[in-house]
């Protein structure tokens, strides 16, 4: 009597069910295996690598360039101030198109590639021009 | 002892919770201490800027004789502002334009004029006023008076919603329904373009004045504009004030507009 009430009825259609959704909700994890794409590596122009440091240094560009162009944006748009002084004094014009495209004028293999790899998509570019240079 | 013992936990813990409480607060003290001899980065305005209390243009219409006369100054704006050009009216984007007197001044319309003002295009443009409606209805403060005088625009901060365009009572607001980078002549690279769902309008060219430049319009006039600062008794446009009567678009409304015309 015990025994009846713990049985599974169409056990066969149930354990098949399971073992179909265990392979479909998995599938993603096992079919990509392995294939994982590299991290981009931003590619640098001659002009970058001539001017050997960004406004500030690579690491905190590389973390926090879009923290620093939030301020360049709000302090040039909102207040009126233009000139950029980083820690060591140098200044820069705070601009997007006219200073960091001046160096970085590859758009597409020093910006888009990672964006597109962390799935990120800034609206810099629906108003700010891409390639001033025109180079290639 | 059982609530002796449970007395002295709850003084324990609230003596902890205070200490912690207080360690963010010592640690800006300690930071603010500690970082004197690494420079901080800091923002300056160009050295070379041009700044004024409240800037301020005379466009003397006794020097231009007809529609053509207008043209350079449309232009000039027109390049390097990124202005589309659309064939339909209604897209239309209009930073600086002409206009007839009678639309320009409709309280000072009459039914006999000169034929001089009757006919002659006035050249309008922002009137960058004194007391600015369009700032006052902004719900995102994107469009802003500046220490300056000018009323600036944000576009990153502008969703479209045309209450500007609804107060300005000068028209001086155009909107973007299309996407206006196809419509764009010739990009002129060192200026943004627009997007679609924003509002625009003249600037009284403030990247110029950033870099110690006067507004294109006025290098393209010819001496037929003159910019300046209002509050400065020795500025351009107070020395044409103190020798010419001057009008100002519909004046009764009280905005201060600080485009003033010569007639």
């Amino acid at each position: 009597m015990m025994a009846d009430s713990k049985q599974i009825y169409d056990r066969g259609m149930v354990v098949a069910g399971l073992v179909i959704f265990v392979i479909i909700t998995t599938f993603p994890f096992w079919y990509n295996h392995g294939k994982a794409s590299p991290v981009p590596e931003p590619e640098l122009t001659d002009r970058a690598k001539a001017a050997k440091e960004c406004v500030e240094p690579k690491s905190v560009m590389r973390a926090k360039h879009m923290q620093l162009l939030n301020v360049w944006r709000n302090t040039v748009v909102r207040n009126g101030k233009r000139v950029y002084v980083n820690s060591k004094g140098k200044s820069f014009d705070m601009s997007l198109s006219n200073t960091c495209l001046d160096c970085h004028f590859n758009k597409a293999e020093f910006c888009d590639q990672c964006h597109n790899y962390a799935s990120v998509r800034p609206n810099c570019w629906n108003c700010h021009i891409d390639n001033p240079k025109e180079k290639k | 002892m059982m609530e002796s013992s449970r007395r002295r936990f709850l003084k324990i813990a609230g003596v902890s919770a205070l200490g912690l409480g207080t360690k963010p607060l010592l640690d800006v003290f300690a930071a603010s201490g500690e970082k004197g001899d690494k420079q901080k980065a800091q923002v300056l305005p160009n050295k070379e800027a041009l700044t004024a209390t409240q800037w301020a243009m005379v466009i003397d219409t006794k020097k231009f004789k007809s529609a053509e006369d207008l043209v350079p100054m449309i232009e000039a704006c027109n390049k390097i502002h990124n202005i589309p050009e659309f064939k339909n009216k209604k897209h239309e984007i209009k930073w600086i334009w002409a206009e007839e007197f009678k639309h320009a001044f409709p309280t000072r319309n009459m039914r006999f004029l000169p034929e001089r003002i009757e006919q002659l295009p006035f050249l309008v443009l922002c009137n960058h006023c004194e007391n600015p409606p369009c700032v006052r209805v902004c719900p995102t403060q994107a469009t802003f008076k500046r220490e300056d005088g000018i009323v600036h625009m944000d576009y990153h901060r502008c969703i479209g919603c045309r209450f500007c365009m609804a107060a300005c009572p000068y028209g001086s607001r155009s909107f973007n329904f299309r996407d206006p980078r196809p419509f764009i002549m010739k990009r002129n690279p060192e200026f943004p373009t627009r997007m679609k769902g924003v509002v625009e309008k003249c600037n009284f060219c403030a990247e110029r004045l950033a870099v110690g430049k006067m507004p294109n319009c006025v290098e393209a006039a010819n001496g037929a504009l003159t910019f300046g600062d209002l509050e400065d008794p020795g500025s351009g446009v107070r020395e044409l004030l103190r020798s010419n009567y001057m009008i100002r678009r519909k004046q009764g409304l009280g905005t201060r507009p600080a485009v003033y015309y010569i007639v």
